[in-house]
């Protein structure tokens, strides 16, 4: 059977339920092709936690944008998205570390996100189980936390976009997809939005999985109250090629405690990595010593998709008339899902966007 | 000089066999077990049994209360004997207090809890509803029936593949049961339970009764996650094995319940050829694989008479609770194409249990059989999964 779109979308994880929500919005017809389950890839193996994020202007400007869409969003979505405005404190484990807060206190006051400074006494207060010693925190309460599956699938049932499951993509073109079981959906734009795995149909794009390992928990209300993160953790996330694990535990609207994280280039297998995954838990109990006293009920990896220069690649792929690419958001696509799809719906239709999308295109780094 | 020892888990009929057989070569052995005592479902803390007390004179190193979690290998050589649990499937009502499992009843009563004077109706499926039933009754309680959800044909075509008289075994289940003056249906299954009403359904007709505890159970199934989690190829809801219990994984064997729902002769006699084999003595394990094959003829004509009917698809009613970690009805997984579509879109399997109590069920109901363990196989202290070596028994 054969389909066609104005805009067909390969891949049906956040990021892609994200551009046929607003691709469908704007007018568009849409086509989703997903090969597996929807959501069901990084999506789901991932934190899904929503943060805006100051490693750069532009990966600022698109997580701001994004946490602004998904806070409109999230109060219509069903309540199995388990929003959770839980908000980020990013833990500073010494001096050095406080005036890293100062800076991103800075840095986020000026651009009008709400933040606060908390120090030795408050952070404890705020997170009892931490260890008592830590210097301070830097508390941004507009972040939350969502699990991204439903969310995705809530995007593609709300636009009406066409979706089609189970049979994987063999080949993308500049006019469509055809599928591995031979039958072809056409389209006036083609939208690569396969994640971790978008390299594999367009060999020349600069992704490459970065694995992750994430440990959940039993219930344990009010164990933890917000997202926290240490503040080591961009030193050691960025460290190209080596592994790192960093302190980056979640509190569930379940009540389950969802514990991170690590980053690992290489490994392509899909299984634990018993290194990685001690490191990573004894990282967690140097933070909350009483964490390693939870009953842990599953661990798991996932892959994100990284790019060279940590940005994601949204727009036209260069050197294709109709190929367009929505991927390569490594460790923030679900924060950033909403405002790739806006993007690229802006692109498409021609309309202005609220953020300069320039930054984000693939033009920057792949050469046509 | 010493090879490096065989790492058994699970110490039911199968373990034990398999320990106490491969330590008999000369091998060291570490036997495995979550719980307090090594005995398994049926032996637990039994020290008169016989193969208890062989195990004790057998220099197998015993390590109880030692959950293998599948982040790695436990040994070398390693054989998985990880036994079975029961099958549970919903219905309205399944999920109410005084509601067991036919299997849990039995470890209940066995484990203290007083019966006495109760009421008791033991329903669904296979030849652990008569030992329940029995039970109770030896412990004071009464049992009002037991419900058999398979034909009294298949039950008589089970015993004739056991026995050249037919006739006579089939009738004997029965009329055992009919001696102690318990009615024992076939054909019949609770349709709900609802404080301490039964209501129930033989054939056509329908019928109520009232109970103190409703101990309902469908079977078993194999404890399949740790096997699948170490890369063994499974066939049928069992893992896959060789005649000398090798599984599809090079240094991994599997005995007893794990590879096809048998009893305990079937868990016996694979174990022990299992810790032959993995000792070296395929000779003495050959031996064995006449004994074997009788073994699993009757599992098979045991899984044919006991086979459940699509019938019971239809118990759980829209609002009824298939997972009851998370919550999750009927309504919600009806309609989806899988086991992972369930567990990513509405939670399914995803509480405590991992989807110990609700992915056969589940499987059963909807037709799917995909399946996707996570380690640890058991809840364990985030603590342990960091530093498995101290719980997991011998570095490779
Ligand atoms: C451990 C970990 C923690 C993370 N934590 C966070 C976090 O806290 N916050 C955050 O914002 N982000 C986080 N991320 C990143 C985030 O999960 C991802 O960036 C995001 O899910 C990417 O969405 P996607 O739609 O691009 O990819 P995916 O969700 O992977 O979707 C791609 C889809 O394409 C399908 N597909 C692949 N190949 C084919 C084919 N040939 N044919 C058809 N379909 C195909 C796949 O089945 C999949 O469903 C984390 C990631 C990991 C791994
Ligand atoms: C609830 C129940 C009640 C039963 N009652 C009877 C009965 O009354 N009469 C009868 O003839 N048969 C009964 N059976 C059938 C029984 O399973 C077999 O007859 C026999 O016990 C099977 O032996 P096995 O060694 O294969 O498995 P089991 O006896 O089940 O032994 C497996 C052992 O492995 C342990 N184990 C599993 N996974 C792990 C892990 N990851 N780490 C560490 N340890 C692990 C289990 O706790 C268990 O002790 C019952 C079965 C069940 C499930």
């Amino acid at each position: 059977m054969n389909h066609s779109a104005d805009v067909v979308i390969a891949g049906g994880g956040i990021v892609g339920a994200a551009c046929a929500y607003e691709c469908a919005r704007a007018g568009l017809s849409v086509t989703v092709i997903e090969g597996a389950i929807i959501g069901g890839g990084a999506s789901a193996a991932g934190m899904g936690h929503i943060v805006v994020m100051d490693d750069s202007e532009a990966q600022f400007n698109l997580t701001l944008l994004s946490q602004q869409l998904w806070s409109e969003r999230v109060a219509e979505m069903t309540d199995g998205v388990e929003h959770l405005p839980c908000g980020t404190l990013w833990v500073a484990a010494d001096e050095e570390e406080m005036a890293e807060v100062r800076r991103k206190r800075a840095f986020y006051s000026q651009r009008g996100v709400p933040v606060e400074m908390l120090d030795s006494r408050q952070l404890a207060e705020a997170e009892p189980h931490l260890r008592p010693d830590l210097a301070g925190g830097l508390l941004v309460p507009g972040d939350s936390v969502v699990y991204p599956p439903v969310a995705a699938r809530w995007l593609l049932d709300r636009c009406g976009a066409r979706v089609l499951t189970g049979v994987p993509i063999a080949t993308l073109d500049d006019n469509g997809a055809t599928l591995e079981d031979g039958s072809r959906v056409s389209g006036g734009v083609i939208v690569n939005a396969l994640g971790a795995k978008a390299a594999r149909l367009m060999p020349s794009i600069p992704v490459t999985p970065r694995k992750g390992h994430l440990v959940i928990t039993d219930r344990y209300p009010g164990f933890l109250r917000h997202q926290l993160v240490e503040l080591g953790y961009l030193k050691s996330a960025h460290s190209a090629g080596a592994d790192s694990i960093a302190f980056n535990v979640q509190p569930r609207r379940t009540g389950q405690v969802l514990i991170g994280s690590s980053r690992q280039f290489g490994a392509d297998h899909k299984g634990i990595d018993q290194p990685i995954l001690s490191r990573m838990l004894r990282r967690a109990a140097e933070y909350m010593p009483r964490i390693g006293s939870l009953i842990a009920i599953r661990a798991w990896t996932g892959f994100r998709a990284a790019t060279p220069d940590h940005l994601p690649l949204i727009g036209p792929m260069p050197g294709a008339s109709r190929l367009w690419l929505a991927t390569g958001h490594e460790g923030l696509g679900v924060t950033t899902a909403l405002a790739t799809g806006r993007l690229i719906a802006d692109q498409i239709t021609g309309r202005s966007s609220p953020i300069d999308a320039a930054p984000y295109l693939p033009a920057r780094c792949i050469h046509g | 000089m010493s090879a490096p020892a065989i790492v058994v888990v699970g110490a039911g009929p199968a373990g034990v066999a398999a320990a106490c057989r491969a330590a008999g070569c000369g091998r060291r052995v570490v036997l495995l077990d979550d719980n307090p005592a090594p005995g398994g479902q049926i032996w637990r803390g039994d020290r008169q049994q016989r193969w208890l007390a062989r195990l004790a004179d057998s220099g197998v190193e015993v390590r109880c209360g030692t959950t293998v979690s599948g982040l790695e290998l436990p040994g070398a050589t390693t054989i998985l004997a990880t036994g079975a649990r029961e099958l549970f499937l919903p219905f309205p009502g399944w999920t109410s207090p005084g509601v067991t499992g036919a299997g849990g009843l039995q470890a209940l009563i066995k484990s203290g809890f007083s019966i006495a004077g109760k009421r008791v109706v033991v329903a669904g499926s296979g030849l652990l509803l008569p030992a329940v039933a029995s039970l109770v009754r030896k412990s004071g309680g009464s049992v009002v029936l037991i419900a058999e959800q398979t034909s009294a044909m298949n039950m008589a075509a089970f015993a004739a593949a056991l026995l050249s008289r037919p006739e006579k075994l089939a009738q004997s289940a029965e009329a055992a049961l009919s001696l102690l003056g318990v009615p024992y249906f076939t054909r019949c299954v609770v349709e709900s339970f609802d404080g301490g009403r039964v209501r129930l359904r033989r054939g056509n007709a329908i019928f109520e009764c009232d109970t103190d505890y409703l101990a309902s159970g469908f079977g078993l199934v194999p404890n399949t996650e740790l096997a699948a989690l170490l890369g063994c190829r499974l066939l049928a809801g069992a893992v896959e094995v060789d005649e000398f219990q090798q599984t599809t994984v090079a240094g991994v064997y599997a005995a007893g319940e794990l590879t096809g729902i048998g009893g305990v002769e079937k868990s016996l006699v694979e174990g022990e050829i299992a810790g032959l084999a993995a000792a070296g003595a395929v000779d003495e394990a050959r031996a064995l694989f006449g004994r074997s094959r009788r073994a699993r003829r009757f599992s098979a004509a045991l899984n044919r008479a006991f086979a459940l009917d699509g019938g019971l698809r239809a118990l759980p009613r829209d609002e009824t609770l298939v997972c009851r970690c998370e919550d999750v009805s009927h309504s919600r997984l009806k309609g989806l194409a899988s086991w992972r579509q369930a567990k990513l879109h509405t939670r399914c399997g995803m509480g405590p249990c991992q989807g110990r109590v609700c992915a056969a069920a589940a499987q059963f109901l909807y037709g799917w059989n995909d399946q996707s363990p996570r380690p640890p196989v058991f809840p364990v202290p985030a603590g342990l999964l960091a530093d498995p070596g101290s719980f997991e028994g011998e570095p490779t």
